[in-house]
C-alpha cells in the first residue's frame, strides 16, 4: 500500500527558521567572524579541512559556523561544496623535506640534523583550565632564537641511508594514481588508495583504530620516527602555461611511524614503516593514520591477518565520518512505510504464534 | 632555450611571490607603473587541484585531498600573454597575478614589474619568514646531561 507523507513543508521551513536562530544564539551576544573561527579556532578549521578534503580556510571556518561548531556537519558542508567546482587537475607532488618547518620531534633519535623543534605544541602543557584565558587575554610576544639554515631532512631518510629502514615504494612506470573520488571503492585496494582513504577519514575511527593496535589487535610496535608540521609549496603544472605553476604554500603534519622489523633469507631485517599526512596541524590525526597505514600492511608484510586495524575492507568502509553519519542519521527520516510493513508482518507472526499456542496455553490454565 | 629557461625561472619565481601575497597587496604595488592597454583572455575562474603527497614522503604519490584554486589569463596589447594561478578563491588576485606576468615578459616593463612589485612583495615574504623562522627556532630542544652520582 501506498502511503502518501505531505504535509511537513510548513514544519521545516520553521524548523529552519528556529535553527537559524538557534545558531545565531543570544543576539545581544556578538557574532563570530570567519577571522575568529580561523585565527581562533584554527585547529578545527584544520579538522574540518583534512577531513572534507579540501584546503580552503575561509570556507572550512563558514562551514564550522553554519554547523555550529559540529565539525562532522561542517565537513559534510565542505565536502558537499567541492561537488560544485571543476577540477583543474592534479598538483606536483608536495615535498614535506623542504618544508618550511614549525615543528619537528622524533621520538627515536635525539640528536637529528636540525634538531627537536617543539612549535607551538599542547605537549608538556598541564591541561589546566586556564581561568586567565577567559576574557582579554593578551599572549606573551614569542621568543625568538637565532634561526639555522642548516636544512631538516626526514629523519627516515636519514635512517634509510644505513639501510636499517625499508624505503619507499616507488612509482611504477607509467602507473596511475588512483582517486576515490573518481572510481569506486574496490578490494584488496592498493597504498595510494588506502592513504587517500586514510587521510580523509574521521580522526576518532583512526584513533580508535590505531589505539586497538597498540593494545595487541594487531600489534606492530612503533616508534615516532618524525613528526613535522609546517609550511610546503605547491605546484601545478598547468598545460596552458606550459611550466609548474606555484599556486602558494599549505600547511602539512606529516607522521612517519617506524615499526617492527622484518627480514627474511634473503632481505636483511629492516625497520617497516607508516606514513600519515593530513592538511594543517592533525598530529592525532596523523599518529593514527600512520598506525592504520602500517597495520594494513600486514598482508604485504606477510604477517597474520585478524585484527580489525588490518582488515582493509573493515577499515576503509568505516572511516568516512560524511558516509557513516548519512547511514546512521538517516534512520531518523521517515520511515513510515518501511515500518507499516515490518508492523503488518510482525502482527501476522503473532497472530500465528498466538494460534499455534492457544491450545496449549488453555490446556495449562485449565491444569 | 636558455634565454626561455632563464625567462621561464623568472615567471615562476615570480609567480611564488606574487601567489604568497593579497590581491589588494599587488594591486598597490601595481600602481607605481603605468600600465599598458591589455584584456582578459581568460576571466577569472574558481576550481578545484587535487593535491598530492608522496608514500613514506619520498614514495610513490597519492592523492590527499583538493584545494580550491583561481586562475585567470591576462593578453597585453603588445601581444604578451600572462598567466596567474593561486590557492584560494580570490579571482581578482588570480588576474593580477596574470597581468605580472605578461607584464614580466614584455620588454617594456619586465624590469618595472620586477623592482617595483615583486621585489618588494618579495622582500615583505622573506621578513615574514624570518620573523617565523626565529620564533619556531626559540622552541628548539637543547639537551643537556645531568651528572649521575654513581656514589
Amino acid at each position: 500500500m501506498y502511503v502518501a507523507v505531505k504535509g511537513g513543508e510548513r514544519a521545516i521551513e520553521n524548523a529552519h527558521r528556529l535553527l537559524a536562530n538557534a545558531r545565531r544564539g543570544d543576539q545581544s551576544v556578538s557574532e563570530v567572524t570567519l577571522d575568529q573561527i580561523s585565527e581562533q579556532l584554527g585547529l578545527a578549521v584544520d579538522r574540518v579541512m583534512s577531513e572534507g578534503s579540501l584546503y580552503d580556510r575561509e570556507l572550512a571556518a563558514l562551514a564550522i559556523k553554519q554547523a555550529r561548531g559540529d565539525l562532522i556537519e561542517a565537513i559534510f558542508l565542505v565536502r558537499a561544496f567541492r561537488a560544485t567546482l571543476p577540477r583543474f587537475g592534479t598538483s606536483e607532488p608536495v615535498d614535506t623535506g623542504a618544508m618550511r618547518v614549525q615543528r619537528r620531534v622524533s621520538a627515536t633519535f635525539k640528536d637529528i640534523p636540525g634538531g627537536q623543534i617543539l612549535g607551538p605544541t599542547f605537549d608538556y602543557t598541564h591541561r589546566l583550565l586556564d581561568p586567565s584565558l577567559a576574557e582579554g587575554f593578551v599572549p606573551e610576544v614569542p621568543a625568538t632564537a637565532q634561526a639555522s639554515t642548516a636544512p631538516t631532512p626526514r629523519v627516515t631518510d636519514i635512517l634509510g641511508r644505513d639501510g636499517l629502514i625499508e624505503s619507499s615504494p616507488r612509482a611504477e612506470d607509467g602507473a596511475s594514481v588512483g582517486d576515490l573520488t573518481r572510481e569506486p571503492l574496490n578490494f584488496p585496494a592498493d597504498r595510494d588508495l588506502r592513504l587517500q582513504n586514510l587521510a580523509r577519514g574521521d580522526e576518532g575511527f583512526l584513533l580508535a583504530m590505531g589505539y586497538s593496535t597498540q593494545r595487541g589487535y594487531g600489534r606492530n610496535h612503533p616508534f615516532v620516527g618524525e613528526i613535522r608540521f609546517g609550511e610546503v609549496e605547491v605546484e601545478f603544472f598547468a598545460e596552458d602555461v606550459g611550466f609548474a605553476v606555484p599556486l602558494g604554500s599549505i600547511e602539512l603534519t606529516e607522521c612517519q611511524m617506524v615499526n617492527q622489523f622484518k627480514g627474511s633469507a634473503t632481505e636483511a631485517p629492516c625497520f617497516t614503516r607508516g606514513y600519515g599526512l593530513a592538511f594543517g596541524q592533525s598530529e592525532r590525526k596523523t599518529m593514527s593514520m600512520a598506525l592504520v597505514d602500517r597495520a594494513l600492511r600486514a598482508r604485504e608484510l606477510g604477517e597474520e591477518v585478524g585484527a580489525p586495524a588490518q582488515d582493509e575492507e573493515f577499515v576503509m568502509s568505516h572511516s568516512d565520518n560524511v558516509q557513516a553519519t548519512g547511514f546512521v542519521e538517516h534512520l531518523k527520516l521517515p520511515h513510515y512505510v518501511d515500518f507499516q510493513s515490518e508492523l503488518g508482518l510482525l502482527r501476522k507472526l503473532r497472530k500465528e504464534f498466538a494460534e499455534a499456542n492457544a491450545p496449549d496455553a488453555m490446556k495449562e490454565a485449565a491444569e | 632555450m636558455t634565454q626561455h629557461n632563464n625567462q621561464q625561472a623568472q615567471r615562476k619565481a615570480a609567480m611564488a611571490v606574487l601567489a604568497h601575497a593579497e590581491a589588494g597587496e599587488i594591486a598597490a604595488r601595481l600602481r607605481a607603473l603605468a600600465l599598458p592597454a591589455h584584456q582578459e583572455l581568460r576571466a577569472p575562474e574558481n576550481g578545484l587541484v587535487m593535491l598530492r603527497g608522496r608514500v613514506g614522503g619520498d614514495g610513490a604519490p597519492f592523492n590527499l585531498g583538493e584545494a580550491t584554486v583561481s586562475r585567470a589569463a591576462v593578453r597585453l596589447a603588445s601581444g604578451e600573454v600572462g598567466f596567474g594561478y593561486a590557492l584560494g578563491r580570490d579571482g581578482e588576485k588570480a588576474r593580477l597575478i596574470a597581468l605580472c606576468d605578461a607584464l614580466a615578459q614584455s620588454s617594456d616593463f619586465g624590469e618595472a614589474v620586477e623592482r617595483d612589485v615583486i621585489a618588494p612583495l618579495r622582500e615583505q615574504l622573506m621578513i615574514q619568514r624570518k620573523q617565523a623562522a626565529a620564533e619556531t627556532a626559540a622552541t628548539k630542544v637543547d639537551f643537556y646531561t645531568m651528572v649521575r652520582g654513581e656514589g
